[in-house]
């Protein structure tokens, strides 16, 4: 047993049990400490995965700045009424174990059957370098500059739809 | 060096830098009350030992000795947890900032710098967008309206600064290619530092730094007129000093940031011109980035107990609509001086 | 690759109207009165930018290292993209004066929606596809929830926003599966290896999702819980928009994906799919929207079965299907938004006047819009020399040509239920007498929408030759 596959065993430990512990708590905020946590694991898997910038921006972007503003929200709202949800819903429980099931069964096929290691393996010097900040980069500026500069214009009018519903002279 | 030597450097190298956060940090505060004294024409605590220099022991021995109260109201486990995030995300921070050069000690070439990472910059950003949940955790689980207040005010400002900060950063990146602190110093050799090619970026940056570390004038979060003690009314004894510890290791690491971003880290100009030996030029190299952290940790204090606090539209304002465009126009700057200059 | 600027020419609509959409930001927010000025700004913007999408129809091309493609195709959906915005400006001024939510940013919104569309529609990566429809699908949400004060338009928006985000859900878990088992984005790369990729089970149940996904988007039937609602309580104008517009757009992304099966002679694997979807669709659509007292609610229903009939052109999955289809979002597109137009015109305050007894004896109050009214109506039942007709008529064609005569013949069974209860608006305004009074405000842009809109219907309606020539001239590259 290697060092890396020690750490790859704690960090996905660490982001099963979290992610166990963010659906079941009934306290939002202790379920958005959870998925923190998970974020944490993720970042952390993604660095063995040798993708550094992904797994930096996994934490700004989203430790950082989503779950803050989550945690904004759920901390101004009364959150009494949640747990009823799915005591009085039993059909969203149903529909959600479905889907779970569904998920696993594609995941367990994925892995067993298509062994996406066979031919990822080969290509693990390309696949090294595909991480790294300058790749990522320099594919962002050159192949992929049409989608990056689209995403421009979708923040734009996603903020510019914000602030129309969130706008306060309304005659 | 075999994988044990590296570990051993390493753990002296935390060992180090952990004391001398640890001892900066009590003489910070020491400092704070002697200088906002002297800004006041008070006299500040000058009873612990000469001139009071033994004032930090005696202030950790009294927090130690207090009664650890947590509210019946409070979520005890977070409310344990909110100073350890603080500390643990302020103390961690420091892994990536480097002190000096590489020097030879013992035979090994060794860099004074806890880690290398070659995307520290991104790093230190990561870990002070994460330095919020402390205070957020800690507003939260009081249940103290205050407290709310305090942990509601600072995560809105943190991420609003946040940004101005990022785009601000994004400045020095183009003028280093680099993502790695030691780059980012070496970039500026001589006196192409940063605060001189870029000043607005400077500025946007400085600002951020003052209110991610929730310093005057942008201390809202624990805003005393208003919120009792903001985020921490209902901390006391040594959790209270958890987050008394986070914050002026934060001002260090913001201190540590500014240096290294934009005063030219630890190179003092010209220096190896001098023809000085390595050992002279690597300690006074040291010494440059010290006493150039010290002259920000004073401009810190300084500016605390010279301007007013902000109010709260007034702090969004000034983040959103004036230092946010202006670090954008940073970044243009910068581009533009590339371009211009081939640099 | 690097990019050669000189590919940024061809793209020349998607600067014109981005520019646009920025210039617009910055009147926004320096200008006081920008809603009065930027309609007109908009208006012009998507007609320019449609014609300039028009002269490039021949010059087909394949831009940004396989991202985009200019001309073809694209370019005659860039053309009703931007001309069915321009009606549907026309039509917003008033409309949203009426509810005090006259913003200039509605405008912007718009322009950034069609610029999403313009790009879904000019895709040759998954990515772009992508980036298209969530920069017009968020664009939607927020249009259709631009009445804060109504609650109906807040349902609406909510409604929509966590369907639609549902259904992007299903279409990036879907892309993610067609990306690890083909290793690519690119849609011409999946085409050409389709026959390959399709042994791949992941494959198929990617691309299964994927389909599912956008069937959601055009609100096809078992897809289509959103409809009646989102359609009922958002502005007119805006359901008006993403019935037609938006529908066309998540087709030309349907049309992309599936060129594979359309150009090769590779066995249609979705066949069953969509003509199973399709017929669901067209009988659910007519049946329930007879029983419809509301307007709005009838042209919701009407909107799924007309979506069951685009989707038997792509069961038919032929050359002709294809352009049936670009040919009948074309014709709809300008139908339904002539009726939405004149839903606009004639509704009143706090969403009064939408029910089917307002329109009773409107021949009365407002000829001309009775008139209008009465031509789209008979436009959407595919009564001939309308342009509805001559979409039905391609796609069922189509469908024989592709030995899938039963689909068409229940096309034509679906079409006869539809007769009802569009002519039943027409017998309200004609022969019922008025059974109330109510004043149509004076709306010369509404109007002006109207009758552009009912111009369109007609000249595609007598003229079908002009547009399909042109379509089938570009449907093969």
């Amino acid at each position: 047993m290697n060092l890396e596959l020690i750490i790859f065993i704690v960090l996905a430990l660490t982001g099963a049990i979290s992610a166990v512990g963010m659906i079941t708590r009934p306290n939002p905020v202790i379920s958005a400490l959870f998925l923190i946590f998970n974020f944490f694991a993720l970042a952390g898997l993604y660095l063995l995965l040798n993708a550094q910038f992904i797994s930096i921006v996994q934490i700004i972007v989203y430790a950082g700045a989503i779950m803050v503003l989550f945690l904004f929200v759920i901390m101004l709202l009364r959150t009494g009424e949640e747990p009823k949800l799915f005591s009085e819903k039993k059909h969203i429980k149903y529909f959600a174990i479905v889907i779970a099931v569904l998920v696993f069964v594609q995941l367990g096929y994925l892995i067993f059957y298509e062994a996406p290691s066979e031919y990822i393996s080969q290509r693990v010097q390309q696949s090294m370098e595909a991480g790294t900040i300058e790749n990522i980069g320099q594919q962002l500026y050159t192949t992929y500059m049409i989608p990056f500069e689209a995403a421009g214009f979708l923040l734009l009018a996603a903020t510019i739809g914000a602030l129309v519903l969130a706008k306060k002279n309304f005659e | 060096m075999n994988i044990w030597e590296i570990i051993i450097i390493t753990v002296i190298k935390i060992g180090a830098i952990l004391t001398i956060m640890l001892l900066t940090v009590s003489y910070l505060v020491y400092f704070e009350r002697r200088i906002s004294a002297w800004i006041q024409s008070r006299l500040g605590p000058n009873r612990v030992g000469w001139e009071g220099i033994l004032q930090p022991f005696a202030d950790v021995f009294k927090l130690l000795l207090k009664e650890d109260i947590s509210p019946v109201a409070a979520n005890k486990f977070i409310h344990g947890l909110a100073p350890f995030i603080a500390v643990f995300v302020a103390f961690s921070t420091y892994a990536v900032i480097p002190i000096g050069p590489d020097v030879t000690i013992f035979g090994y070439s060794i860099q004074l710098v806890v880690a290398d990472v070659n995307i520290g910059v991104l790093y230190v950003l990561a870990l002070t967008s994460l330095g919020v949940y402390g205070l957020t955790f800690a507003g939260w689980s009081s249940g103290s309206k205050y407290s709310l207040l305090g942990g509601i005010r600072s995560s809105a400002q943190m991420i609003s600064y946040e940004v101005s900060m990022g785009f601000s950063v994004g400045g020095v990146l183009l003028m280093a290619g680099s993502l790695s602190p030691i780059a980012i110093v070496e970039a500026q050799y001589g006196w192409m530092w940063n605060a001189i090619v870029q000043p607005i970026g400077f500025i946007t940056f400085t600002v951020a730094a003052f209110a991610e570390t929730n310093r005057l004038p942008f201390d809202l979060p624990e805003a005393e007129p208003e919120l009792v003690g903001g985020y921490h009314t209902e901390y006391s004894s040594m959790k209270f000093a958890g987050f008394f510890l986070a914050e002026y290791a934060n001002m260090i690491i913001a201190a540590g940031m500014i240096v290294t971003l934009y005063l030219g880290g630890w190179q003092v100009p010209y220096i190896d011109k001098l023809g000085l030996g390595e050992i002279v030029t690597a300690l006074m190299q040291v010494g440059s980035f010290f006493v150039k952290m010290g002259a920000i940790l004073f401009f810190f204090i300084w500016v605390r107990w010279s301007i007013p606090r902000f109010r709260y539209d007034q702090l969004m304002n000034l983040g959103w609509k004036v230092m946010f465009p202006l670090s954008l126009i940073n970044i243009v700057w910068v581009a533009a001086l590339i371009m211009i200059f081939n640099l | 690759m690097p990019i050669n600027s000189s590919e940024y020419l061809q793209i020349l609509p998607f600067l014109i109207l981005g520019l646009g959409i920025v210039i617009s930001t910055l009147f926004e927010m320096y200008y006081k009165n920008s809603e009065n000025f930027l309609p007109w700004f908009s208006a012009i913007l998507f007609l320019v930018t449609g014609a300039i999408a028009l002269t490039g129809l021949h010059d087909q091309t394949v831009l940004f290292g396989g991202m985009l493609a200019a001309g073809g195709k694209s370019a005659i959906f860039h053309f009703i993209f931007n001309l069915g915005a321009a009606i549907v400006v026309m039509s917003s001024v008033n409309y949203l004066n009426k509810y005090g939510a006259n913003f200039g940013e509605y405008y912007i919104l718009l322009q950034s929606s069609v610029l999403g569309m313009m790009m879904m529609s000019a895709a040759r990566d998954i990515f772009m596809i992508f980036m298209g429809l969530e920069l017009m699908s968020i664009c939607f949400y927020v249009l259709a929830g631009i009445n804060r004060k109504k609650a109906s338009a807040n349902e609406a928006s909510m409604k929509y926003f966590l369907l639609g985000a549902f259904a992007t859900g299903f279409i990036v878990y879907g892309i993610a599966l067609i990306y690890g088992s083909a290793q690519t984005t690119s849609i011409d790369a999946i085409v050409n290896n389709f026959s390959a990729l399709t042994d791949n089970v992941i494959f198929i149940v990617g691309f299964a999702i994927l389909l599912i996904g956008f069937s959601f988007k055009i609100a096809a039937f078992p897809f289509h819980m959103w409809v009646p609602d989102v359609y009922q309580g958002s502005a007119t104008t805006v359901t008006g928009l993403m019935s037609t517009t938006g529908k066309a757009a998540a087709f030309s992304v349907l049309i992309a994906i599936m060129t594979a099966i359309f150009s090769e002679n590779i066995p249609n694997t979705f066949v069953d799919y969509f003509a199973a979807l399709a017929t669901l669709s067209m009988l659910f659509g007519s049946i329930v929207a007879i029983a419809q007292d509301n307007l709005k609610r009838m042209l919701a229903y009407s909107s799924i079965s007309h979506a069951g009939y685009m989707l038997i052109g792509l069961s038919a999955g032929n050359e002709s299907s294809v352009a049936g289809i670009i040919f009948y979002l074309a014709a709809y597109a300008f139908m339904n938004l002539g009726a939405f137009a004149v839903i606009s015109v004639i509704e009143g305050e706090n969403d009064s006047n939408t029910e089917l007894n307002a329109y009773a004896g409107l021949n009365s109050k407002s000829p001309v819009m009775a008139f209008f009214m009465a031509l789209f109506m008979f436009a959407l039942a595919g009564i001939p020399p309308m342009a509805g007709f001559f979409g039905k008529y391609y796609v069922f064609i189509a469908a024989i040509e592709a030995d899938l005569t039963w689909l068409a013949v229940v096309g034509v069974f679906s079409s006869a239920i539809s007769v009802y209860f569009y002519l039943r608006v027409v017998v309200y305004m004609y022969f019922k007498e008025s059974e109330y009074d109510f004043i149509i405000q004076k709306n010369n842009s509404g109007m002006f929408a109207v009758m552009v809109s009912g111009l369109l219907v007609l000249v595609f309606g007598i003229l079908p030759d002009t547009l399909l020539t042109q379509i089938l001239s570009v449907i093969n590259y």
